[in-house]
């Protein structure tokens, strides 16, 4: 069994391969490269050093979002198109649980973080040991989502490239129930991807759409001026 | 003998997502399309982020039905051909990420096509090209007139320097409170209409062959906006058929007058509003007229679809020129020769 995992939710690129529970190879970027350019380049470099043919894959994991609208994207066409080409199954992750997935077994809760702009980001909340979800996935304002979290009164550890943009929030609202992830434990792993993804359900492949965790700006214009209109 | 070519095209540049097999460049195997327009309708117009959205939904499926109706198994292919440039670019590199998976997964060629390079070649999957050529590019993105010597050489000798021509017809159709998109109900109206109100036809300096459609456009809303301070009501047929006159004369003006300064053999049309009734009366009368070969492919290869991705690309493929794995989505991809 070998496992291709594809990560390109946010600005770090990450992908692995895992031939029966062993990591053949993982490669993790940070470089703000489009991913569209740079995601197939990668994959075709990454499965020839590791002398692994297309046809050799049984299976692909992606991370689903939420996350960048366009890096999600990206990712679920290629994990869809290469799931579908190849006929082997198809796994979807949460992005935010590959990110949790760096800090599993903190005792305590673990709080995975992509900026969205405008004092808002894609947050989540898991339990450290297990990962269970505790506060579902979510577009949120920071500091709406950080009340919430304060409320629990258990220790949290942030992680994710972007923590460092909401860090003086947090530690504002948090004080010492804040702990930081360090750097190296800040970027997806996509070993970790796929090690969620062996416990996930097979995803139906043409069905496979990312987990925006967010309308778009036109149909919430759009929503908003139907209720007026029904007023 | 020469073994035949079977290009899947792929096609994701705005609103439709489509999949296409084409054989040696001029037979259409399959042909499918799956278009968004209903869900746009709403908005009065596309949004890319949801064009995107939808492409990802669509993607894999229209891929399989076009293989499926193809009768082809994938490593029956030749190799696969996408749109790269210009269009929207989240809506692009679904289609290209899309074909480089599919293309890596069995191992084949992948070719990036020029969006209007393919509007041109879908007339050869009805009728042979003859050299030299001119084509008109007309549609919802773009209004362009290409003079080609030979396969793969295009010359740009005139564009519009403002809105497309499908621009144009979209904003008055919303002037005129018709449904988007707007262009098959102006030509509805003006057809009908006994009468044409007269607006201003733009030409720019003599000899050009760039258009306006802009200025055009203007005098149109100016028009509505002065008749309503005064309480006139307007007849929306009137308003339409003038515009639409103005449109018809100066691209039938500037597409006859190319035609015969460049000698051309044949003149095609293509693109979404070269589907346009009136216009594509005016077209063929003038060149019935001159005596020069003139065609514009049916409806469904004149607005967007992949088999004339396909058509484009296999002609690439004759001629070597292949994209890789770190091909793109391009919007302001420039129409470049392949010779
Ligand atoms: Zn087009």
């Amino acid at each position: 069994m070998i496992y291709l995992g594809i990560d390109t939710s946010n600005s770090p690129l990450s992908l692995a391969l895992i031939e029966d529970g062993r990591v053949l190879i993982e490669e993790t970027s940070n470089l703000k490269i489009n991913h569209s350019l740079t995601a197939m380049p990668a994959i075709e470099e990454m499965m020839k050093k590791a002398k692994i043919t297309p046809a050799e894959l049984t299976h692909i994991a992606v991370a689903e979002g939420p996350g960048s609208y366009t890096g999600v994207r990206i990712g679920l066409t290629i994990a869809k198109t290469l799931a579908w080409s190849l006929k082997i199954p198809l796994h979807l992750v949460s992005s935010l649980k590959v990110l949790a997935a760096n800090e599993q077994g903190f005792e305590g809760l673990v709080c995975p973080i992509m900026d969205a702009r405008r004092g808002t980001a894609f947050i989540g909340l898991y339990e450290g040991i297990g990962l269970a979800s505790v506060l579902a996935d979510q577009h949120s304002d920071v500091k709406e989502f950080l009340l919430k979290i304060k409320e629990l009164n258990r220790p949290v550890l942030f992680t994710g490239v972007d923590v460092k943009l909401h860090e003086e929030l947090i530690t504002e609202v948090l004080g010492v129930q804040a702990q930081w992830s360090g750097v190296s434990n800040r970027l997806p792993r996509a070993s970790n991807l796929i090690m969620l993804a062996q416990k996930s359900e097979e995803s139906a492949v043409h069905h496979a759409v990312p987990e925006y965790r967010r309308i778009t700006e036109a149909e919430a214009n759009y929503n908003k001026a139907q209720e007026g209109k029904s007023l | 003998m020469n073994k035949d070519i079977y290009i899947l095209g792929i096609e994701t540049s705005c609103d439709e997502t489509a999949a296409s097999v084409v054989k040696n460049g001029t037979e259409i195997i399959s042909n499918v399309v799956a278009s968004q327009i209903e869900s746009h309708k709403r908005f009065g117009g596309v949004v890319p982020e949801i064009a995107s959205r939808h492409h990802v939904e669509q993607i894999t499926l229209v891929i399989e039905e076009a293989l499926r109706l193809a009768q082809l198994e994938p490593h029956q292919l030749t190799a696969v051909a996408v749109t790269e440039g210009p269009g929207l670019v989240g809506a692009l590199l679904i289609g290209v990420n899309a074909a480089k998976a599919f293309a890596f997964a069995h191992q084949l060629p992948i070719v990036g096509v020029h969006h209007i390079a393919g509007h041109i070649y879908a007339n050869r999957l009805e009728q042979e090209m003859e050299f030299p050529l001119l084509a008109l590019v007309i549609s919802g993105g773009h209004t362009e007139l290409i003079y080609m010597k030979e396969h793969g050489d295009f010359t740009v000798i005139g564009e519009t320097r403002d809105d497309a021509a499908g621009e144009a017809y979209d904003k008055v159709a919303r002037t005129l409170n018709l449904p988007y998109p707007g262009g098959p109900h102006i030509d509805r109206l003006a057809h009908a209409s006994e009468e044409a109100i007269t607006f201003p036809r733009i030409w720019l300096e003599e000899g050009s062959y760039d258009f306006s459609f802009s200025g055009l456009k203007s005098s149109v809303l100016n028009y509505m906006h002065n008749a309503a301070q005064r309480g006139e009501t307007v007849a929306p047929e009137h308003v339409a058929a003038g515009f639409q006159n103005s449109v018809v004369e100066v691209v039938t003006g500037k597409t006859v007058r190319a035609a015969k300064e460049y000698n051309v053999r044949q003149v095609i049309a293509a693109g979404g509003v070269a589907a346009n009734k009136g216009l594509r009366k005016s077209l063929e009368s003038a060149f019935q007229e001159k005596e020069i070969p003139f065609y514009i492919p049916s409806l469904p290869l004149c607005t967007d679809n992949a088999a004339m991705i396909a058509a484009a690309g296999t002609v690439m493929y004759e001629k070597g020129i292949f994209g890789t794995m770190a091909m793109n989505g391009r919007p302001g991809m420039p129409l470049t020769s392949w010779i």
